[in-house]
């Protein structure tokens, strides 16, 4: 049904805000004492409160708000110091308070960014309205029983962030690029799994096009409902051609809350603009304000792990690791810290952003642990990379075999492993010199021929070095004996 | 505010109500009286006022993070009017059938 023209679509621009919401990993829920956890028999995780029962009190979960200015000093927003809650009513069975205990006016975080990159790789400011507090709702499911919606409400009542971008989003390589920060972040702060196919992290987008140059941004539609990173950015695409198509064919574009379809790929109507809620927001009686002192901001602030962001300037400016090995180091927490205490114990930077990447990550992959069960300690990769920058032992030798013995043995010591293996260099002038010589004898007329220019011989004479001393020859300094014995 | 009957059937709309109209006239009776009483503190100047959310003063009135409540399964699901072993049930609630 949609027109694919490449110079139509390239007419317009797209706009897109995201919204976020970010399920949090606390123990118990939002406002009261009852378990919040994930995948439990139904309607078994409640309490009065989150059943609406009356005579009943919501009271703020203390981590809940150190989880909110962690996410706010790492969107770089500022954090509200006066701040209260707000109820946001609808009428719905998977919220039997018949209201949402939420933040309206006072956000607990404001007028933050995150950098991401555009699609030309370029750096793009991504501004962030707010964050706030909420709760979520319980689940409805509609195709269990023919004649009835079953209601389970273990989910109601959970902590939930929600995180408003501006709509400073032009491309859908921005959308996934922000979007993927946002997961990296949560789950560096330890504050939400960011699972979106689970729903622990979900998201809707505002999209709207205009034509480019405009300064008026066109009718904008809520979509809903994408359960990953991908669908996201198939269902902005979708909405921006059949958007540019409506335009194109002279209709306008309704102001519309839709659903994503990742079947088919599309995205249908959920209500109109004159279906919208009518929220009635008013000051939430029951909660008292919060007023946050800058100790308890400074406090959390300590509390903060290095953030990806952070990690990745440093990979790629200060160790000059290039942007795929720096982008695949910080993509997760562990390994980043892994790779962090590593360079503590090497200078070789490089190197060991190639054994974390190379030879550990598809060790973890084969063998289905991960890195807080891997057996070797960074300092013990450090000793593997100190064999090989002394020379003790060649690459190949080390990635081949002594990786996986010392892997089987990590109480000894890499050398001690290496010598066990028999996989030392020999580094011993004479020794090299002896083996050197017989290799030249081997074949006086090729040695000739070397001598009189064939410099490719060389290969033939290290081959030999290489068979005569069972491999164990050290081949930047066996070269460099053949070559004076040769050129003598 | 016009208390008419568009307003009473939007906030029917809202609670999910239903009135025959004969409710509706007592209740547009009802909700007149009570708007004009608010309407008297309107009299009042309140420039520059700051509205008073809390009547006493007290903040930060944390909970900590452990899980307190426990209400098992049986006891959740018994008071309401529809229920199953595990769910409670309510009438079919689609948002938007027509478009599935």
């Amino acid at each position: 049904m949609i027109e694919e023209r490449k110079e139509i679509l390239d007419k317009y621009q797209l706009v897109v805000g995201l919204e976020v919401h970010a399920q949090l990993l606390t123990k118990s829920k939002a406002y009261a004492g009852d378990l919040n956890a994930f995948g439990s028999l139904p309607n078994s995780n409640t309490s009065p409160l989150t059943l609406g029962h009356p005579g009943t009190l919501p009271r703020v979960n203390h981590q809940v708000v150190d989880f909110a200015i962690k996410l706010g000093l790492a969107t770089n927003c500022s954090i509200t110091r006066e701040m209260h809650f707000a109820r946001k009513n609808y009428f719905y069975a998977d919220l039997p308070k018949g209201y949402q205990i939420t933040q309206d006016t006072t956000p607990i975080c404001k007028a933050g960014y995150l950098d991401v990159k555009d699609a030309n790789h370029k750096i793009k400011r991504i501004g962030i309205t707010r964050i706030h507090i909420e709760e979520d709702a319980g689940k409805s499911i509609h195709d269990q029983d023919p004649f009835n919606t079953l209601v389970d409400l273990n989910r109601a009542g959970v902590p939930l962030l929600e995180i408003v971008s501006e709509p400073d989003i032009r491309s859908i390589e921005e959308a996934y690029n922000y979007l993927a920060e946002i997961r990296r972040l949560v789950r560096y702060l330890e504050i939400c799994d960011g699972n979106m196919e689970e729903g622990s992290m979900r998201c809707d987008a505002n999209v709207s096009v205009m034509l480019k140059g405009s300064k008026t941004f066109g009718n904008r539609c809520e979509v809903k409902n994408m359960n990953s990173l991908r669908n996201v950015q198939r269902a902005i695409e979708f909405e921006m051609k059949r958007q540019v198509f409506l335009i194109e064919s002279g209709a306008p574009v309704d102001q519309q809350t839709r659903s994503f379809d990742a079947v088919q790929g599309t995205t249908f109507t959920l209500r109109g603009k004159e279906d919208a809620h009518d929220y009635r927001y008013f000051p939430e009686p029951d909660i008292q304000p919060l007023s946050l002192e800058q100790a308890v901001i400074d406090e959390v602030r300590k509390t903060m792990p290095p953030l990806p962001n952070e990690l990745f300037s440093k990979y790629t400016e200060e160790l000059k690791l290039s942007e795929y090995d720096a982008g695949i180091l910080i993509e997760s927490k562990p390994i980043a810290l892994y790779y962090n205490e590593l360079i503590e114990h090497t200078k070789n930077y490089k190197a060991a952003a190639n054994w974390v990447i190379g030879e550990i990550k598809s060790y973890l992959n084969q063998s289905a642990t991960s890195i807080e069960d891997f057996a070797l300690r960074p300092a013990q990769i450090a000793e593997i990379i100190d064999l090989i920058d002394s020379d003790k032992i060649s690459k190949s030798a080390a990635s081949q075999q002594l990786f996986s013995k010392f892997v089987a043995d990590p109480s000894s010591t890499a050398e001690q492993i290496a010598e066990k293996a028999n996989i030392l260099q020999e580094s011993d002038d004479d020794w090299l010199e002896e083996i050197a010589q017989k290799a030249i004898g081997a074949y006086p007329d090729k040695a000739e021929a070397y001598r009189k220019g064939n410099k490719g011989l060389l290969g033939l004479f290290m081959g030999e070095v290489m068979k005569l001393s069972n491999r164990k020859a050290n081949p930047k300094m066996a070269s460099q004996i053949l070559r004076k014995l040769l050129e003598s | 505010m016009k208390v008419d009957n568009k307003l009473i059937d939007k906030l029917a709309r809202l609670s999910k109500l239903e009135f025959d109209d004969e409710s509706k006239e007592s209740i547009k009776k009802d909700l007149s009286r009570m708007l004009d009483f608010v309407d008297q503190l309107n009299e009042l100047d309140t420039e520059g006022v700051e509205p008073l959310i809390h009547v006493n003063e007290e903040t930060n009135k944390y909970r900590e993070d452990e899980v307190t409540e426990k209400l098992e399964q049986k006891e959740a699901l018994k008071n309401a009017p529809e229920h199953d072993g595990f769910y409670f049930k309510v009438p079919k609630v689609v948002e938007n059938p027509d478009d599935k």
